[in-house]
């Protein structure tokens, strides 16, 4: 299809809400234009499927997620935004409101909303609990109607505090797909009864995601991190400069052994990873200008805090394919091939753990041009819509999860390598709404082994997780016939139709981001 | 050290107790209901090895002294041997002893809340459960976690006496309120199940009372007075647990009978409620 015709075929596509079309047809155009210089090898890896860009764009001119220090702009106001230093509560919310129009992401939509509960204590004042719920709530339904992206995340936790308590209040109320929300939790800092007022919310909305916070706060220094999008750990005043992907099923039917797949495959492939890496953020940080905006300028961000992200998917079936042990296409596996596929066998799950070791040494051992101290952070990424056949991140396939205690055993170990997020989505059946404490000891059970992050997704649930992101089941069935509102529940619908969500158990889909305007399926 | 014959163990469940609970489904049963959805766990094999041709797949053989021995990494789990077994068993049941389970406890024990034994009938391998439980609350490490047993109240006073002290809570069935309807479904008088009842609730063991409601078949409805004044003067911390019949895994006549509709599970509920039985717990999920 000519540029002209594609651009004609979103605009008169009657499913997207305007704002929705000036996004397509600008990544339409700028997909128009040549790829930067990179190497044939590069090139012919992209070309096969075997390394991904994301769809970030041929001349990327914004970070692909930005983690802005909203507490330094409440404390300083913004020269820019012709903004005074917020004086009380109303005026941080307002603050906020006018600053996330102008924090950029891949989506267009801020991907981090901040750690809301830091953000906001300090103008709380004598205000009593329930005006603070009132005022929260609007803040709530302002966020889900004006950035109407899932992606869109909140942080709050560890500790008890009355922005923490009723932001969880409003977001179990109100069970609105926007924001995402992660709660931080840890051990030492955390009560009870918080925790499990957070499992409690799982129980019902799928929200919140609970972060190991000693964990990821030991991996990142002093100015601390923030948890965006799906379970991408971040620093905070910095973010991701790109996310570019490997995908290890197509690297591993490269491979003639195991040993060649470790001694030769793997680094070759990584070192291809880097050179995009390179190519990518060199232009976004030389060529774009981009780090010379309000918010660098302010200091709400710093350069040398955004780090690209080495994202992987597709372990399940490099390990099948590896080991011989694929299920044929187009059926499903006996239940004694299943035994000797990842996730359920202990050599399976042995060497999907070797190769993430691997992974996680080539990826400290090798410096960017762009990275946070220098380097690149690992990530096991969530997947995107028009991914077929390959599972996400290190993930157990669809329909072949174990029990979420089996599932979560078989795959803790993967967690300590992949700094900058795993994301994992267990799928709890209903009758866990009526006996909410099996999530919580379900949680606390996951965070103990070691898990970065806890997501479960209760089946029944009207709100679905497709990977990291909510979307509502209903919104999907009413898109087809009318469109959504929301940017998300578009990908969902995508994701819903071309991958083997359905047969989730029993229905979880999982992918990242919106990759590019489908001309067939709209 | 005891053995218990073991049909299945679930690392997770969340409707057998309260919270996250291994259950280890016992083999063996001395009730027959008509109702049952898992009868495959009634009989005791017997080696007979009519199971043994019907295999698709060869996973199982005759070993020495004839017994019928099933080789799980060639089994598809297509059942067929549960449909040819004449004495409602399986021969794909293990033998684990209070050491085993002790193990496979302690490597999940950081999503447990407790242990529930169900079965089949539990309390027929009521020596295994006791040295278990025993084990369990001398093990630090796991001492914090409810030892609980699901149960169809057969088991005599004589042996509740002897569970009592390392049991944290009991889940007992009451399969009909009639003696005659408790006979004909389940081939079993209800004489000790109201025995058991009565003994945990005055220990405060008695977690849980299942009514299985059956519409047209079991007698709560008809039965609502007598059967709520007795539920009143149960312990209030009690929780009545109304589940709606379904077909699944149901053999035989009961097939034909109709399943429990949202419906008649409320109808019931409402008319124990204006009785004033209270902590009525409904199903989460109903099929039809």
């Amino acid at each position: 299809m000519s540029l002209q015709d594609q651009i004609l075929k979103i605009s008169t596509d009657p499913t997207l809400s305007p704002k929705q079309k000036t996004g397509f047809i600008a990544q339409a155009a700028d997909t128009s234009l040549p790829y930067m210089v990179v190497s044939a090898a590069v090139e012919q890896a992209m070309n096969s499927g075997i390394i991904c860009d994301m769809y970030e764009g041929r001349a990327p001119f914004k970070p692909r997620y930005v983690l802005p220090d909203y507490a330094k702009f409440l404390g300083q106001g913004s020269e820019y935004l012709e903004l005074a230093a917020a004086q009380d509560f109303d005026e941080a919310l307002n603050a906020l409101t006018i600053i996330y129009h102008h924090v950029p992401s891949v989506t267009n939509i801020p991907v981090y909303l901040g750690q809301l509960d830091d953000v906001l204590l300090p103008y709380v004042g004598d205000l009593d609990e329930e005006t603070i719920y009132r005022k929260l709530k609007l803040f709530w339904i302002m966020l889900d109607r004006t950035l109407p992206d899932a992606f869109m995340h909140v942080n709050i936790g560890p500790t008890d505090n009355v922005i923490c308590r009723t932001i969880l209040r409003v977001d179990g109320e109100l069970k609105q797909i926007a924001p995402n929300l992660t709660f931080m939790y840890d051990p030492a800092v955390t009560p009870d009864a918080l925790l499990e007022m957070a499992t409690d919310n799982i129980c019902h909305t799928g929200k919140p995601h609970i972060a190991n916070y000693p964990i990821h706060a030991s991996t990142f220094d002093k100015p601390g991190f923030g948890i965006v999008s799906c379970y991408n750990s971040l620093p905070l005043a910095g973010g991701a400069n790109t996310l570019v992907r490997l995908n290890l099923k197509a690297a591993a039917q490269q491979a003639s052994s195991i040993d060649q797949f470790f001694n030769e495959i793997l680094p070759q492939y990584s070192q291809l990873m880097f050179e995009l890496i390179n190519v990518r953020t060199s232009f976004l940080h030389q060529d774009s200008g981009f780090f010379s905006s309000f918010l660098v300028m302010e200091g709400l961000i710093h350069e040398d805090r955004f780090a690209p992200m080495f994202g992987i998917y597709g372990m399940a079936e490099a390990i099948n394919t590896l080991l011989n042990v694929m299920t044929p296409e187009g059926e499903q596996a006996d239940p004694a091939l299943l035994a000797r596929q990842y996730g359920h066998s202990r050599e399976a799950n042995a060497l999907g753990l070797r190769i993430s070791a691997a992974l996680a040494e080539i990826v400290e051992a090798t410096p960017v041009t762009y990275g946070y101290h220098g380097r690149a952070l690992l990530h096991a990424q969530g997947g995107i819509s028009c991914d077929v056949g390959v599972t996400p991140g290190v993930r157990i396939a669809y329909g072949s999860e174990p029990d979420p205690v089996t599932h979560i055993q078989a795959l803790a170990a993967h967690h300590q390598y992949y700094k900058s997020g795993i994301s994992e989505i267990l799928t709890i059946d209903e009758t866990v709404k009526a006996n909410p404490q099996a999530m919580n000891q379900l949680c606390r059970g996951a965070l103990s082994l070691g898990f970065r992050e806890f997501s479960a997704n209760v089946a029944g649930n009207d709100l679905v997780r497709i990977t990291g992101y909510m979307v509502k089941l209903s919104d999907i069935a009413a898109f087809k016939e009318h469109g959504s509102r929301t940017n998300t529940t578009w990908l969902g619908a995508d994701a819903y139709d071309t991958t083997a969500v359905s047969i989730r158990k029993p229905r979880v889909a999982s992918l990242e981001q919106t990759p590019f305007y489908n001309a067939e399926k709209n | 050290m005891r053995v218990a014959t073991v049909n299945k163990i679930l690392p997770f469940s969340c409707v057998d107790g309260p919270g996250n609970r291994l259950v280890i489904f016992l083999q063996g049963c001395n009730y027959n209901c008509k109702n049952c959805h898992n009868p495959y766990t009634i009989g005791l094999c017997n080696d007979c090895g009519d199971c043994i041709t019907s295999c698709p797949t060869g996973a199982l053989s005759w070993q020495p002294a004839l017994k019928v021995h099933w080789h799980e990494p060639l089994c598809t789990q297509c059942d067929e041997c549960l449909r040819v077994c004449p004495k409602q068993s399986s021969p794909k049941t293990a033998l684990y002893s209070v050491a085993q389970m002790l193990a496979l406890i302690s490597k999940h024990c950081a999503f447990l809340n407790g242990v529930t034994i169900s079965g089949g009938e539990a309390t027929l391998q009521l020596a295994f459960i006791v040295e278990l439980f025993s084990a369990i609350k001398a093990t630090p490490a796991l001492q914090h976690l409810s030892c609980m047993v699901d149960s169809n109240g057969s088991l005599s006073d004589v042996g509740w006496q002897k569970l009592l002290p390392v049991l944290d809570g009991a889940m007992i069935d009451l399969k009909a309120w009639q003696q005659d309807t408790h006979l004909w479904i389940t081939g079993r008088s209800n004489h000790r199940v109201f025995q058991a009842l009565s003994l945990l609730a005055e220990h405060d063991k008695l977690y849980e009372v299942r009514l299985l409601h059956i519409p047209g078949q079991t007698d709560f409805d008809q039965e609502i007075d007598a059967l709520a004044s007795y539920l009143k003067q149960l312990p209030t911390a009690t929780r009545i647990k109304l589940n709606a019949f379904q077909h699944h895994g149901v053999t035989g006549e009961a097939r034909n009978w109709s399943s429990c509709s949202e419906t008649e599970m409320v109808r019931l509920a409402e008319q124990l409620a204006n009785y004033g039985v209270s902590n009525l717990i409904l199903p989460s999920i109903y099929f039809s």
